[in-house]
């Protein structure tokens, strides 16, 4: 029998049962499908991941203060203060910009509109550049303006939203707790960047924060403690060797040993690192679940073979007796369980491939169709239906030709 | 002078094993010719229908040997005996044994599909080849009906027809007319009248002492050898001309 004759008379027996075939290839088509929805799910995860690591800023590193209580009748230290910032910018060799936060929470209001625990940015002039912000509107504050506490602020999109609709709020005022603030700007849309939402704060000269929201006793000793301070490393100098200065520089001005750091320092690619790892299992995960379907789908095919040779004895045994060899035989059983994976495979990817589109456009989640995993899901299914259809295209290639004319 | 077509040498068919062992067959010798239209018979348990499979190739002897067209076939592979059946033999069986919701043109051309042959034929001509033994045996109308659409008559010279197709040395029928109504079987047998008037070999197996005194022999079985063979006095065409070319 010729491969072409065994397609077809494949084709034709698949036909003959179309319920049955459907039903058959089912097991196949949800493994495939789900191959592919998922894998593409991951992979618009990944793809997200990557668009935060450019619009975060490239070579940033990212010094945080950790606070430590200190034994008994020692002072607390207080982790990074204001002037940290400036030591590290003078001080390490290799830092392009240096940008500080300090935040705090508190009522916002404009006219009659009242937003509670609006997140308030205390930060720098670098700020809008190395967090890659664009202004939508008005301008950003001076240096000068830091020095001077000038009461100003820059709005997130969603907070001008709220707060003032479609109307320009450049020259409003709002009161911040009990303070007036001039509003000097708006950012451009942003969005949600890992955890953070920029366009849901505003943001301030952080001497204002300091002064007015986050007051410390302690801030006239040891200076304005902050959150944090971003290092943007000059291009082609090793992150390395700036964070290894950076590390020099505090434990000296901290007066505090490498063991008891009361800063820490990651990178950017640290948590990206992070990140890329827990999808990475999230997806190697999927991909076993989707796996184990595959086999479930194998063993159905089995399982119907099995049937259908038992069922289909006397064709067998009337094949068989007009000169059918018993390769012949196995050929056109293996051809037909193939041609069912196969079948399924295709209408898995079909399925799969609009599964993944409309998963995409109704929820939240981004997903990326990847061809790697089509082929992927493809093959297996294939190399399913061909391991889990020789043992039935086996045992029907076995019949004896006297029995097999004998069933009834 | 004519052609042997089948030659048995003491075969032998034993079932089972040691004491609870049972010959089925028990040293048959026989001759058949070519052109012969030949009927074998006997009560249930001769051995009959175990003969027929070997000599169809369905089977092989436990000893002895078999010699089909010239070619010994007593010891051929499972492969080896599909591909005899398919080239050599033609099968007609009482149930007639073609595929459900299969066209007869589809039916006929099954065989063809196994023949490994190089001369193997095109489809096209396949499907010619089918259509003309559908013509020959009366179903010229009838190529793409599917067998529940059929009497039992025309089913079963659709599965002359599909005997024929590979141009077999012989046919073998196993009662083909057991299933059919007495008009039905008539039909069947002057069809096979006719092929055997056109030089088919025919081996018929059956119990019915009317059916088998159509051939020209009728070799009776009994508990496993050949109890008597009986000529029955009919014309053997294909002989007869030779022997004037003689």
């Amino acid at each position: 029998m010729k491969p072409l004759e065994a397609i077809r008379i494949a084709w034709e027996a698949i036909l003959k049962n179309k319920v049955r075939s459907l039903l058959t290839m089912l097991g196949i088509i949800i493994g495939v499908a789900a191959v592919i929805i998922m894998v593409a799910i991951s992979a618009g995860t990944e793809a997200t991941i990557q668009d935060q690591i450019t619009s975060l800023g490239s070579n940033l590193v990212f010094v945080q203060g950790a606070m430590t209580r200190g034994g008994p009748g020692q002072a607390p230290t207080g982790g990074l203060v204001y002037d940290d910032a400036a030591a590290i910018q003078d001080g390490v060799s290799g830092v392009k910009a240096v940008v500080v936060e300090q935040n705090s929470s508190e009522t916002i209001k404009a006219g009659d509109v009242t937003l509670e625990d609006v997140e308030i940015l205390g930060t720098t002039t670098g700020f809008p550049s190395v967090r890659d912000m664009d202004i939508a509107e008005g301008r950003y504050f001076t240096d000068q303006e830091i020095e001077r506490k000038t009461k100003v602020a820059i709005l997130g999109y969603d907070v001008a939203q709220e707060l003032f609709g479609d109307a320009s709020p450049i020259g409003e005022y709002i009161k911040v707790g009990n303070t007036q603030i001039a509003i000097i700007g708006v950012f451009k849309e942003k969005g949600l960047v890992g955890n953070t939402d920029f366009d849901s704060r505003i943001y301030m000269p952080i001497s204002v924060v300091f002064q007015k929201f986050t007051p410390s006793m302690f801030a006239r000793f040891m200076g304005d403690s902050v959150r944090m301070i971003y290092v943007e490393v000059e291009d082609g100098v090793n992150q390395d060797t700036v964070i290894a200065g950076i590390e020099r520089l505090l434990v000296k001005r901290h007066d505090v040993t490498t063991d008891t750091e009361d800063f820490t320092i990651t990178t950017q690619q640290d948590i990206i690192s992070t990140r890329e790892s827990t999808t990475a299992a999230f997806r190697s995960l999927l991909a076993w679940v989707a796996g184990v379907s595959l086999i479930v789908g194998g063993i159905g095919i089995m399982n119907i073979m099995l049937v259908s040779v038992t069922e289909r004895t006397r064709e067998i045994g009337i094949r068989q007796a007009v000169g059918a060899t018993p390769a012949d035989i196995r050929l056109q059983f293996l051809t037909e369980a193939l041609m069912l994976s196969v079948v399924g495979g295709l209408i898995g990817t079909l399925v799969g491939i609009s599964g993944a589109y409309i998963f995409g456009a109704l929820s939240d989640m981004r997903t990326v169709i990847q061809a790697s995993s089509i082929l992927l899901a493809f093959g297996s299914a294939a190399a399913v239906g061909a391991f889990f259809g020789y043992y039935p295209a086996n045992q029907a290639a076995q019949l004896d030709p006297i029995e097999a004319l004998r069933y009834e | 002078m004519s052609a042997t077509i089948i030659e048995t040498v003491d075969i032998t068919k034993i079932y089972g094993m040691g004491d609870i062992s049972v010959a089925a067959l028990n040293g048959i010798n026989l001759k058949i010719e070519a052109g012969e239209f030949v009927a074998i018979m006997g009560p249930s348990g001769s051995g009959k229908s175990t003969l027929m499979h070997i000599l169809g190739c369905l089977s092989q002897p436990t000893s002895g040997q078999y010699i089909l067209d010239g070619e010994d076939v007593s010891h051929l592979d499972k492969a080896q005996l599909a591909a005899v059946r398919n080239r050599k033999i033609g099968f007609i069986f009482q149930a007639y044994n073609l595929l459900a919701r299969t066209s007869a043109l589809r039916n006929v051309t099954l065989p063809l599909l196994y023949n490994h042959a190089d001369a193997k034929l095109s489809v096209e001509d396949g499907d010619q080849k089918a259509r003309a033994m559908l013509e020959l045996v009366g179903l010229g109308e009838r190529v793409n009906h599917q067998p529940h659409e059929l009497s039992g008559g025309q089913q079963q010279r659709v599965a002359i027809a599909r005997a024929l197709i590979n141009d077999p040395v012989m046919v073998i029928a196993d009662e083909p007319t057991g299933n059919l109504d007495s008009r039905s079987g008539e039909e069947i047998m002057n069809l096979l009248h006719k092929l055997h008037s056109q030089g088919t070999t025919i081996v018929m197996v059956t119990h019915d002492p009317k059916i088998a005194a159509h051939t020209q022999r009728t070799v009776i079985l009994k508990d496993g050898v050949i109890d008597v063979i009986n000529h029955n006095g009919n014309h053997h065409p294909t002989l007869e001309v030779q022997h004037e070319a003689a």
